[in-house]
């Protein structure tokens, strides 16, 4: 089994996004069932949403600068780490993701393992 | 509480999880002190102590003295699930508080007896409508009508799922102990042909007051009573019945069967009934049943405190039962013929007539002063009046040896 | 405490021209600084992620390979850690290797607590 990191971006009604509180709870169960199956079948490894905001930090000169840096429909909105056995497994698990019913992406990464 | 949030930090965590519910009681007080008790006083403990298990997983995710890395505690680690996770967990304890609450809802004042219990039956102990019609004798159909018009009168009437203001409060506990003493009698005394005892209305009874002992509004006085009451009453229940199913009465029951156990409960449940003046028909009862419960053989019963207290609910809390049971003390007491004597000052017995015991007391009084013809007769008119296959057979065996 | 993920963009790793003795150097100094947080009891993980990756958008849930954006706007890898505030979680930041180079970015982002 090998790791894999799924980026959120976009959703309009992700956890930050949301603008009313109902919206909001009913989009957060939709997440936690999606998230308890995959702790059922015990591939989650984590997961946390962020903050629409942040700050950034570049270069040699380590000028900081605050948040957003990009597109809100391009940030990153939050992050699952799951097991799958390849990266195709990862994007059938990442389908069943809420985000996708509020217009959202999902990147797709594999971990890389640190061995040296 | 507790036990929701051992679920939570593990068992290993106990510490922890009595630290939160202590944590949780001191906010309580400090800010109840201030601005008066919540409407839902439970509720607000849940959210508190909710709040304050979810602070302590936010600062020690990582930390190794919990461990959450087992599959179902592994939402509790991620915001994208924590709070959801944290709410289902919390739910199923409120749920408990919404027992009482649907209780309470179920005992309106403007629905009638019968309404109540079917309607606790249906929602709270998830009869299905046929068994309920089994325990109440009568057809589905009138069930299912009870039901609905019932629900049509919440919903006209837009009656909210809440227990009710503090001055309210006991007269509506009042019903909803009279919904529990029926259910208890039912399930003690079933008028079901084929059981005599339902253990299920029994243990759904004394589960409905439980709760009420534990909410801090509505553990009266009487609500102690009726659990001891209910307790007593139970002790003796296996002795009740052979293993055939058939009755033992009173004077034959084996009392090394009874459950020593539930007298003790039902006595401390009887020590902390008798705070506050209140004395009610169930503190009476419960006193009676621990009258019987405290002899050790029937001859040692003290019949005449027994009688004392009928003689005593008899004035205060009127009833057929009650009527009758004052006579079986009576006969116990001061003989047959006393007996008969009080039950001719009786002056309307129309509806004493309904019921099978009536009759089977006269067939037992008129037995006891040798006048078996009547007997006789007294016994068959009991025999018309019950569906128990038990009772049916008992007057049939005692009819037999006239 | 409050938690923070730094997702890192760009950099010296990116240069595909490099020498394993830069490399190695560079790794030296990962380590280094990813220890130190250790010590200090900062780090909660750190991974960094392959270069290639799947993307899967929106309502149609449609699969893309990467790269899916220019290289240096690509997250390279992540890493959580715990800091008082945005401002020592920036200082954190500031001694991350891939700033470095000039084309590197930490992107500082506090996870969201979502309150029901």
């Amino acid at each position: 089994m090998e790791k894999f990191m799924l980026l959120f971006r976009g959703g309009v009604n992700h956890a930050h996004n949301a603008k009313d509180s109902q919206a909001a709870i009913d989009n957060m169960q939709a997440w936690r069932t999606w998230m308890e199956s995959m702790a059922q079948k015990g591939i989650l490894v984590g997961a946390e949403p962020l903050k629409p905001l942040g700050k950034q930090v570049t270069g040699k000169s380590k000028k900081v600068t605050d948040g957003p840096f990009i597109e809100a429909k391009e940030m990153v909105g939050g992050y699952v780490t799951v097991s799958a056995k390849d990266i195709n497994e990862a994007v059938e698990i990442s389908k069943g993701c809420p985000i996708f019913d509020e217009d959202g992406k999902v990147e797709v990464r594999p971990i890389q393992s640190m061995e040296m | 509480m507790v036990s929701v949030l051992t679920k939570i930090f593990g068992i290993g965590n106990l510490e922890t999880a009595e630290d939160v519910v202590q944590q949780a009681f001191i906010d309580a007080i400090r800010v109840w002190r201030l601005k008066g008790i919540p409407n839902n006083p439970s509720a607000w403990l849940f959210s508190v102590a909710k709040n304050k298990a979810i602070d302590i997983i936010r600062k020690n995710k990582f930390s190794v003295q919990y461990d959450f890395s087992e599959d179902s505690r592994i939402l509790l680690t991620s915001e994208y699930t924590l709070a959801t996770t944290m709410e289902n967990l919390w739910k199923e304890e409120l749920m408990k508080d919404d027992l009482l609450r649907m209780m309470f809802a179920c005992c309106h004042p403007e629905i009638s007896e019968e309404n109540q219990i079917t309607l606790i039956l249906k929602t709270l102990c998830g009869f299905s409508t046929s068994e309920i019609a089994k325990s109440f004798l009568t057809s589905e159909e009138t069930i299912s009508k009870r039901l609905l018009r019932t629900k049509d009168f919440f919903r006209n009437k837009k009656i909210k799922l809440e227990i009710p203001s503090v001055e309210e409060l006991k007269s509506r506990t009042h019903a909803v102990l009279g919904a529990i003493y029926l259910l208890f009698n039912e399930g003690y005394n079933s008028s079901q042909a084929e059981h005599l005892i339902r253990r299920d209305l029994i243990e759904e009874a004394k589960l409905l007051c439980k709760l009420l002992t534990e909410n801090q509004y509505t553990q009266l006085p009487e609500v102690y009573a009726l659990m001891a009451l209910m307790c007593f009453h139970t002790a003796r229940s296996d002795s009740r019945l052979t293993t055939d199913g058939e009755i033992i009465l009173l004077p034959k029951q084996d009392r090394s069967k009874w459950n020593k156990q539930l007298i003790v409960e039902g006595n401390d449940y009887l020590n902390k009934a008798s705070f506050g003046r209140a004395v009610t028909a169930y503190h009476v009862e419960a006193a009676i049943a621990f009258e019987h419960c405290k002899a050790n053989t029937f001859e040692d019963t003290n019949w005449e405190l027994i009688l004392d207290y009928y003689q005593w609910v008899c004035v205060f809390y009127p009833s057929p039962i009650t009527e009758l049971n004052k006579i079986v003390a009576v006969m116990q007491v001061h003989g047959a013929e006393a007996a008969l004597e009080e039950i001719a000052k009786i002056t309307n017995k129309k509806k004493l007539e309904s019921y099978y015991l009536y009759f089977s007391i006269l067939g037992e009084i008129h037995l006891r002063i040798n006048r078996k013809p009547e007997a006789k007769q007294y016994f068959l008119k009991a025999l018309d009046l019950t569906q128990s296959k038990a009772e049916r057979k008992m007057l049939m065996d005692t009819i037999l040896m006239i | 405490m409050k938690e923070y993920l730094f997702l890192f963009r760009g950099g010296e790793a990116m240069d595909k021209e490099r020498s394993p003795e830069k490399w190695q150097a560079n790794m030296q100094k990962w380590m280094q600084w990813m220890g130190g947080l250790q010590q200090k009891g900062q780090l909660v993980s750190a991974q960094p992620l392959s270069q290639e990756g799947k993307q899967v958008k929106g309502i149609k849930k449609t699969v893309t390979d990467g790269p899916f954006m220019e290289g240096k706007e690509m997250v390279g890898g992540y890493l959580m850690c715990k800091a008082e505030n945005y401002a020592t979680a920036v200082e954190l930041a500031k001694g991350c290797p891939i700033l470095d180079d000039d084309s590197g970015v930490v992107e500082v982002r506090e996870i969201q607590e979502i309150i029901m």
